[in-house]
């Protein structure tokens, strides 16, 4: 079987009038289904522009990417919006919950985009907020929520439609090290048990011990590309 | 589901929502409230219309289309019974011919007493006007012939007279210190356009006028003359038929103008509704100014709610929502927010119609259509003016949405 992400020769280049950026510079790689993965790299070495180019947020200048053996290089902007719905869940630094929308609901966002019943919808999101720890606190709205917890949410989301990736934007960017431990815990849990692919960005070796794959990138190009035996995440109490 | 988020997004923004919707509100309650007096307004002309008689033309003595000086209607009588008598005979056009003098008398009964319109009248008078009785009959001309001194009163009359449990069938009255048996009572007329009180009138025959109550310069002489054309169409007829004869019988030379006047009280309607229709276009320009405001508003929030709205819509298309989905919000919401506004509006209209027909006395007729109209355009206004910022949301690119600060 093919692997889940296939990258081949992947350039990103930024023209503004004179000034010409390459982003991505010929990237190269594989992840198959199942792995979790730490991208690594300083600001503006390209793992970002990488990562949304396999969020199916940004299309290549040229190269080759293929996702579960089906190229989307040059999908189109609805292409790319049903694979972003079916396929990616996305975990941001800053969470970017739906302000003044309930945790419930906001679970339910990608659903309602994917056209799953209403009824359905509930049951699945509760389920979802269930799977992160968060029963109980399906009302409440972000601002009530502590920056964890609304990272939990945040997770519950990118989960609810049962995609095959789960890419994630320095999740632990904004939070305390506890807070860390416990969406790190729910990461490596939800792989463990249900085969998510993980790939996720951060700068801090500590929260990339915890992968098995570290990639890391410097002016667009990966630098190293190195397998690990990750950490196993313990958080304290549950909040 | 669309729905419900976007009534979601307004309600996060109530004072906001609220203050948007408001011009449409003013909008659409201001075009109701003009369509509904400008519509009662004409009901009540049609109404004076058809309480003076239908297809009436009026012909009174005295040229009011004179180049010199020369006096109007009522000056000197020149106008006679012989003259509307040959108007009956001789022209086609015209079905039904009636005439009288009149003169301001005091009308005493017991202690009571009421000045009040004494009109000398011909027999045919009640069909031509198409007036009908309350109480009691009206005279025949057996009365006209011995001139008797019966009197059939208006309501406004009857109402002075005579109180409450009172009959005045039978009663004697004095018209002008002659005394009068009352036969009949008329059917409430209401006013004339001109603000007359067509009910404060007591009618007694032609012939008991002239000789025994208010006298005449010559016999024979009338004060106006009714006539009815045959149909509606037949009015310009009816009007050249008679302006020829009278023409011919008063040796009026080819050049000289006229001494007397026809009008056509039709016209006179028609005239005055044009005017009131003119105003009410007018009025109602206005308001659909409003209307336009009050999108351009719902466009202004709208863009604002999108700059301010970015990262959520970034969001939203990170989690897999097409543009359309985005576009169909933003729309919903514009839609929303003035059909909210049109159904306030709606409400407020019909209500200040109300209003200004207890208040001001104007007679207001809410029409059903403008008021769907009314609604209906609103919802347009919130897909025109929504459309703009709605499809800036759905074409914004989700990385940079997402970046947004």
């Amino acid at each position: 079987m093919a692997a889940l992400i296939e990258v081949r020769d992947l350039w990103k280049v930024y023209e503004q009038g004179d000034l010409r950026v390459e982003a991505l510079r010929g990237v190269t790689l594989e992840i198959e289904a199942g792995e979790s993965v730490a991208v690594m790299g300083a600001s503006g070495s390209g793992k970002s522009t990488f990562m949304n180019v396999l969020g199916c947020l940004d299309r290549p200048t040229s190269g080759s990417f293929r996702l579960g053996g089906r190229e989307i290089a040059n999908a189109s902007a609805d292409e790319r919006a049903e694979l972003r719905c079916r396929e990616i869940g996305f975990v941001f630094q800053s969470f970017n919950l739906i302000p003044r929308t309930s945790a419930l609901e906001n679970v339910e966002l990608p659903l309602v985009y994917a056209g799953v019943a209403a009824a359905e919808q509930a049951t699945r999101a509760n389920e979802a907020l269930r799977a992160v720890g968060l029963a109980g606190r399906e009302q409440h709205l972000p601002n009530q929520l502590s920056g964890g917890q609304q990272q939990r949410v945040a997770i519950a989301r990118a989960l609810v439609n049962q995609p095959r990736l789960i890419l994630a934007d320095e999740p632990t960017g904004n939070l305390d090290t506890r807070s860390s431990m416990e969406i790190l815990e729910i990461f490596q849990r939800l792989q463990r048990e249900s085969g998510l692919t993980l790939i996720v960005v951060t700068h801090e070796p500590d929260i990339a011990a915890h992968f098995a794959r570290v990639i890391t990138f410097r002016d667009g190009e990966v630098i190293s590309d190195t397998r690990q035996t990750p950490r196993v995440a313990v958080a304290g109490v549950r909040a | 589901m669309t729905l419900r988020a976007a009534l979601r997004a307004l309600r996060r923004n109530k004072l906001r929502s609220g203050l948007t919707t408001l011009g449409i509100v003013i909008g659409v309650a201001a075009v109701i409230a003009m369509v509904s007096i400008g519509r009662g307004a004409n009901y009540a002309v049609q109404k004076q219309i058809e309480s003076l008689g239908t297809n009436l033309l009026m012909v009174m003595p005295g040229a009011t289309t004179s180049s010199g000086a020369r006096s109007g209607w009522g000056g000197v009588s020149t106008l006679t019974v012989q003259d509307a008598q040959r108007i009956a005979e001789e022209s086609s056009a015209i079905d039904g011919v009636t005439w009288f003098k009149r003169a301001v008398a005091q009308a005493v009964y017991g202690e009571r007493n009421w000045s009040t319109s004494v009109q000398g009248v011909s027999p045919d008078y009640m069909t031509v006007r198409g007036w009908s009785m309350a109480q009691g009959e009206f005279f025949g001309q057996r009365d006209e012939d011995t001139a008797n001194r019966v009197t059939v009163l208006g309501r406004t009359v009857a109402d002075e007279l005579f109180g409450p449990g009172e009959d005045p069938i039978g009663a004697t009255i004095r018209l002008k210190d002659v005394p009068f048996r009352v036969i009949g009572v008329l059917q409430r007329k209401g006013q004339t356009m001109w603000g007359q009180d067509q009910d404060d009138v007591a009618l007694i025959p032609f012939s008991t006028a002239e000789r025994r109550v208010l006298g005449t310069e010559f016999l024979g002489a009338v004060d106006m003359i009714f006539a009815t054309a045959r149909s509606a169409a037949e009015i310009s007829v009816a009007e050249e038929q008679i302006t020829t004869l009278l023409r011919q019988r008063h040796r009026i030379q080819p050049g000289q103008d006229d001494d007397f006047t026809v009008r056509d009280l039709g016209e006179m309607a028609q005239a005055s509704q044009t005017a009131s229709r003119v105003m009410t276009s007018l009025l109602l320009a206005v308001a659909s100014i409003s209307l336009l405001v009050g999108g351009i508003g719902i466009m202004n929030i709208l863009l604002v709610s999108v700059t301010e709205r970015t990262r959520e819509i970034g969001v939203r298309m990170a989690v897999g929502a097409k543009g359309r989905h985005i576009l169909l919000q933003f729309l919903v919401e514009a839609i929303a927010l003035s059909l909210l506004g049109g159904l306030l509006g709606a409400a407020l209209g019909i209500g200040s119609a109300r209003l200004v027909s207890a208040l001001a006395g104007w007679p207001t007729l809410v029409s059903p259509g403008a008021v769907f109209g009314a609604v209906l355009f609103s919802a347009a206004v919130g897909v025109f003016f929504g459309f703009y910022p709605a499809r800036k949301a759905a074409s914004l690119d989700p990385i940079a949405a997402l970046r947004y600060e």
